[in-house]
């Protein structure tokens, strides 16, 4: 008896004590984010996993909404009053910040060395010296399809433009389902799910990418209204009242089963699975003629970088050692299935759809979304003028090459092509 | 007696300071001060600056010149302004004679459930623009809203369209949803100046045959006319502030191309910037500059030029 309370005795003083110093210690660090639907998944999974490692810091994801994110941090790093850990955008709006000196250079950083050139693309100063953010994920465009669907009507997963409208034809003239779920009333969809997704087999990925960059090429050449005219196309097969569906609409259209083909970006996964109650299959944008290579838009999405003006930045570099890490990748590319680790390690992946998805990167020839690198600089800003521009395009307010005009006119007010 | 009174009033012309005056108006004046005047000054002082190299510099006029002067800009400024006259014209067509018809309806003496109808009608003003713009949302959607279901159980479908996404009605369909949100402001205002009218002007016309209608038109409507013009010029600030509905409803970018921008949203994306657009504050405070100025104006025309000329009637 006495024996027991001893024990109780000295096991509370044990844990109280060491909690105690716990606390003395502490460093709590705070991560900003736009992925507010990854709130469980931080604080069940990563951050749990980083503090049994790292006693003495402690870790807090505060996510904010998607939309409202780079306006909000902004205007919190000027006041001095965001946290410690940044989440990055990829590129200029993260080069900004950089250059604005509120994110610190990580170049030196212990674990940068595990990612590739490409990988840390999207966060480095133009120049290629300095690497500001640890690159954590990227995401494919693509489409998802329902299996059951295409069983059921007899439909094969179409690889050209050709069949793939062919199989549009075919959904909608069974009736049962909505060919394909995509609405222009967020005006976000058209341009990312649609015209991005899409382009990279028109304007064949990079090559035309850079031209545009350099000037080369511009947004009025026949690659880049192609896809404009493939998507003006998509109208007819699109749900009724499309011009006003929104993205989650989309979404649940999707998952309900309502409709058969999602033009999607594989963030989409790890919902769909936990929604959609029938199987699943993704296939990579058509190309136009059978054997033509395919491109993909493997885009570069999330870094993680310090505040230049944090007050625990010891402890966050701790921590983005440990973001740099293959068990970090193992950890977030699982959890998150979608979203494919940029670490040069290999990590395995348990989803199918997943797994679908990222072996795309071996048969086709992977860019980023043609706006993000310096053409959204200026202003107007390319990237939301290619969001009203595809919207316009799909409920026929312009033509496509009026919208394509509309966008080299607005490029050409202040773009100078880099030589 | 009085006059002397007066002259011992006059000797003591040292009259102690009446502090309590100052220390009164010292909270509502410091308060007042830092939450609207600096700001509203340091904004339009920085509308004369802009970065220029990397430094903020003093460039005039400068900014309204690229704001009027880019054919960009400015038809990004005058699409905003004109949706927002479309705007403030719906409100000042459709919310102000509904408010004006509820009110006079609500008055009628023999009305039942006065009070429920009053609170009903009212009810939606204190509810957030974000609740307001969800459900209208939910309402309005193809998809799932309850708008296409009940048509079609009337077997009018074909008259429903999606609205909030098409160019030429998104903007209708969104001052309308405005209309409904605020229609029980000038409802109220009206309804409180039509029960301050004495009975015994309704009485008076009653016997000399004025009753109905027409006791609407030549006796009440008169009387309630500095209401209207008090409840005109809360539209008129209201619309031209407007922002949060067509925020939560159509977005920043207020699409469908760019239907539904109007002041408020334009400076918004100006001044934070949007998405990969970054925010730029000396072009938005010149946009906010440019609004506080029609504001005035507004306000300025309204004061001077009718307020005053307004006939009032005292019992």
């Amino acid at each position: 008896m006495t024996r027991t309370t001893m024990k109780g005795l000295l096991l509370a003083s044990s844990i109280l004590g060491s909690a105690g110093l716990v606390q003395a210690q502490d460093a709590t660090l705070t991560i900003e984010s736009w992925r507010n639907d990854d709130l469980a998944i931080w604080q069940e999974k990563l951050i749990p996993a980083f503090e049994a490692k790292n006693p003495g810091i402690k870790v807090v994801f505060a996510p904010s909404a998607p939309t409202e994110y780079n306006a909000a941090l902004n205007a919190k790093l000027d006041a001095g009053s965001a946290g410690d850990l940044i989440t990055c955008r990829p590129f200029d709006a993260s080069l900004e910040l950089y250059n604005k000196k509120h994110l610190a250079d990580l170049t030196g950083l212990s674990g940068m060395e595990n990612f590739s050139d490409v990988a840390k693309s999207a966060w480095t100063t133009d120049d290629g010296k300095a690497t500001f953010c640890v690159p954590m994920a990227s995401v494919i465009h693509g489409f998802i399809y329902n299996k059951d669907a295409f069983d059921q009507l007899g439909l094969a997963i179409p690889a050209t433009e050709e069949e793939f409208f062919a199989v549009l034809e075919k959904i909608k003239a069974d009736g049962n389902y909505i060919p394909m779920a995509m609405g222009t009333k967020d005006l976000w969809e058209a341009a990312t799910m649609g015209y991005q997704n899409i382009g990279p087999t028109y304007w064949k990925g990079e090559e035309g990418r850079l031209a545009l960059l350099k000037g080369q090429q511009k947004l009025t050449d026949e690659p880049w209204v192609e896809p404009f005219r493939v998507l003006a196309k998509w109208k007819d097969y699109l749900g009724d009242g499309f011009e006003a569906q929104t993205y989650p609409d989309s979404q649940n259209l999707f998952t309900l089963g309502r409709a058969a083909i999602y033009p999607a970006g594989s963030w989409e996964i790890s919902g769909f699975n936990t929604q959609a109650e029938f199987k699943m299959g993704a296939f990579p944008p058509p190309v136009k003629k059978a054997g033509d290579t395919c491109y993909i838009s493997d885009h570069n999405d999330i870094g993680i970088g310090l505040n230049a003006k944090s007050k625990n930045a010891d402890a966050a570099k701790t921590f983005l050692t440990w973001v740099a890490s293959p068990e970090f990748a193992e950890i977030y590319a699982n959890a998150l299935p979608g979203f494919f680790s940029l670490n040069s390690t290999a990590v395995k992946m348990s989803d199918p759809l997943a797994q679908e998805f990222v072996s795309w990167r071996e048969k086709c020839k992977p860019t980023i979304r043609s706006t993000y690198q310096i053409l959204s600089r200026g202003t107007p800003n390319l990237e939301n003028e290619t969001w009203v521009m595809s919207a316009n395009v799909i409920n026929g307010t312009d033509t496509p090459e009026a919208a394509a005009k509309k966008l080299q006119d607005g490029l050409d007010s202040w773009f100078k092509p880099v030589k | 007696m009085k006059p002397r009174e007066n002259l011992t009033d006059v000797s003591e012309i040292k009259r102690p300071r009446r502090w309590h005056i100052l220390v009164f108006l010292l909270p509502a004046l410091v308060v007042y001060t830092a939450v609207m005047i600096l700001p509203l000054v340091e904004t339009l002082r920085q509308s004369l600056y802009n970065t220029v190299d990397g430094q903020l510099t003093f460039v005039g006029l400068g900014n309204f010149k690229v704001l009027f002067g880019d054919p960009r800009w400015a038809a990004d400024f005058w699409n905003a302004l004109k949706n927002n006259f479309v705007f403030f014209l719906i409100h000042m067509a459709v919310q102000n004679p509904i408010g004006i018809a509820l009110a006079a309806m609500l008055s009628v003496p023999k009305l039942r459930f006065g009070a429920f109808y009053r609170t009903a009608i009212f009810l939606p003003t204190l509810l957030s623009f974000v609740i307001v713009g969800f459900i209208w949302k939910l309402i309005l959607s193809p998809i799932w809203g309850v708008a296409p279901f009940l048509l079609d159980s009337v077997g009018l479908r074909s008259l429903f369209a999606p609205w909030l996404g098409k160019p030429d009605t998104a903007l209708i369909a969104v001052s309308l949803i405005s209309v409904w949100q605020y229609v029980g402001i000038p409802m109220m205002l009206i309804y409180a100046a039509l029960l301050n009218i004495p009975d015994e002007v309704t009485e008076a016309a009653e016997l000399d045959g004025v009753t109905g209608w027409s006791q609407f038109w030549k006796i009440k409507l008169p009387l309630i006319l500095p209401a209207i013009g008090i409840v005109s010029i809360l539209t008129f600030v209201g619309n031209f502030n407007a922002f949060d509905l067509i925020y939560t409803v159509q977005g920043a970018l207020a699409g469908p191309d760019k239907s539904t921008d109007i002041l408020g949203t334009l400076l918004y994306r100006t001044f934070f910037g949007f998405q990969l657009q970054l925010g730029d504050r000396s072009m938005g405070a010149t946009i906010a500059a440019i609004m506080f100025l029609i504001i005035l104006a507004g306000v300025s025309l309204y004061l001077f030029g009718i307020q005053r000329r307004m006939r009032r009637y005292q019992f």
